[in-house]
């Protein structure tokens, strides 16, 4: 893992630079169209804001009544022999409905264990790979009105398996 | 869906600390998740306002035309019958450009518009409503990729990691970048071995 934290480190700098040599070199106003995306960055915070109030309430009760940990024991026998963390097969099945239920999850995990532990990691990882499958396909099929998706769903998931699997290998090689 | 989603969670719930005499605990964290969810937004504030700011000057400078004509041979790849030159083509470019950077408001409508006009060269080639109504090839390619992730800086983890004191909020990159690898890679071999198998 610490090749990959170093290399992670200069991704963020590296990133800043070329954006902002890229706008000075292309004559924009760099400074002003910052303030302005900030703006917008505020707007969408505030958008998500009663959403996240809601999400982490919800969680934050199963957590509490000991629901969530009930769940992950029920789930343990299914998942162990794989090496897989229960707490995650929530996470995962979760994340194919609802981006903003999953970020409830993913907050409640770090909480608990942290987000530098073993299972907070996994938990980051497979968050940024993968993507609500559900809610996508509805979205971007009603646009071209199509109703029969054949092997859309197939491959969504297939590709989904592939990410949570490289999440749980990469954690525990690197 | 996340109507009945969320109604259980508290219904579930509640019930359940009844039940388990964590009731105590339940009423604890009703109140108290509200106060968290509000301290993670302000960390959020700071990190989306950089993190938007940025992407608008790189909007302005010309970074996802540019990563467009980048992009465009992968398309190629991916969609061989679509024409190089076309509105559909362009569009799922941008699409894709637009993901790789964490861009959700510019991706969803150019994909949205890509999927219009996949639709359009459907009805064009095969004229009735009814086989319409089907997923054309490029269409399931298309979302496969979309959902397979193909976000470069996970931006909005990395301040949730931050929040919640991580020691190296943005440690996560790379390891994220090759799960995201995978999923894209599996992604792109799956569609093409179905892609081989036929045209409806």
């Amino acid at each position: 893992m610490h090749i990959l934290v170093m290399v992670s480190n200069m991704v963020i700098p590296a990133v800043v630079f070329s954006i902002v040599l890229m706008g000075i070199l292309d004559k924009q106003d760099v400074y002003s169209d910052f303030i302005k995306g900030a703006q917008e960055g505020f707007q969408t915070v505030r958008k998500i804001m009663p959403t996240l109030v809601g999400l982490m309430m919800g969680v934050g009760i199963l957590r509490a009544s000991g629901f969530l940990d009930m769940l992950a024991e029920l789930v343990t026998p299914l998942v162990v022999r794989i090496g897989f963390p229960a707490e995650l097969l929530t996470l995962a099945i979760v994340k194919l409905f609802s981006s903003s239920a999953a970020t409830g999850v993913v907050l409640d995990i770090f909480k608990e264990y942290g987000p530098d532990s073993y299972i907070g990691m996994i938990a980051s990882i497979m968050m940024s790979c993968t993507e609500t499958i559900f809610y996508t396909m509805s979205v971007y099929f009603l646009a071209a009105k199509v109703t029969k998706t054949r092997w859309t769903l197939i491959g969504a998931l297939l590709s989904t398996l592939a990410g949570v699997a490289a999440s749980v290998l990469v954690v525990n090689f690197f | 869906m996340l109507n009945y989603l969320w109604a259980g969670m508290i219904l579930v719930g509640i019930f359940y600390g009844f039940l388990t005499g964590n009731i105590e605990n339940v009423s604890n964290v009703i109140l108290e998740s509200a106060k968290e969810a509000i301290n993670l937004c302000i960390t959020m504030l700071g990190v989306m306002g950089v993190w938007v700011g940025l992407m608008k000057i790189a909007e302005n400078a010309g970074m996802i035309r540019y990563l467009t004509r980048v992009l465009m041979p992968f398309a190629k790849f991916m969609f061989p019958r679509i024409e190089k030159d076309s509105k559909a083509m362009e569009y799922m470019c941008t699409n894709m450009a637009a993901n790789l950077f964490g861009l959700g408001w510019a991706a969803t409508p150019a994909g949205l518009k890509a999927m219009e006009e996949l639709s359009k060269l459907r009805q064009d080639l095969v004229g009735s409503e009814e086989t319409s109504k089907i997923a054309s090839n490029e269409m399931c390619i298309f979302l496969i990729i979309n959902i397979s992730s193909l976000q470069l800086i996970p931006v909005n983890i990395i301040a949730y990691r931050s929040q919640y004191n991580s020691v190296n909020p943005s440690g996560i990159i790379m390891p994220a970048l090759i799960a995201t690898f995978v999923s894209t890679l599996v992604a792109v071999i799956f569609c093409k071995i179905m892609d081989r198998k036929g045209i409806v």
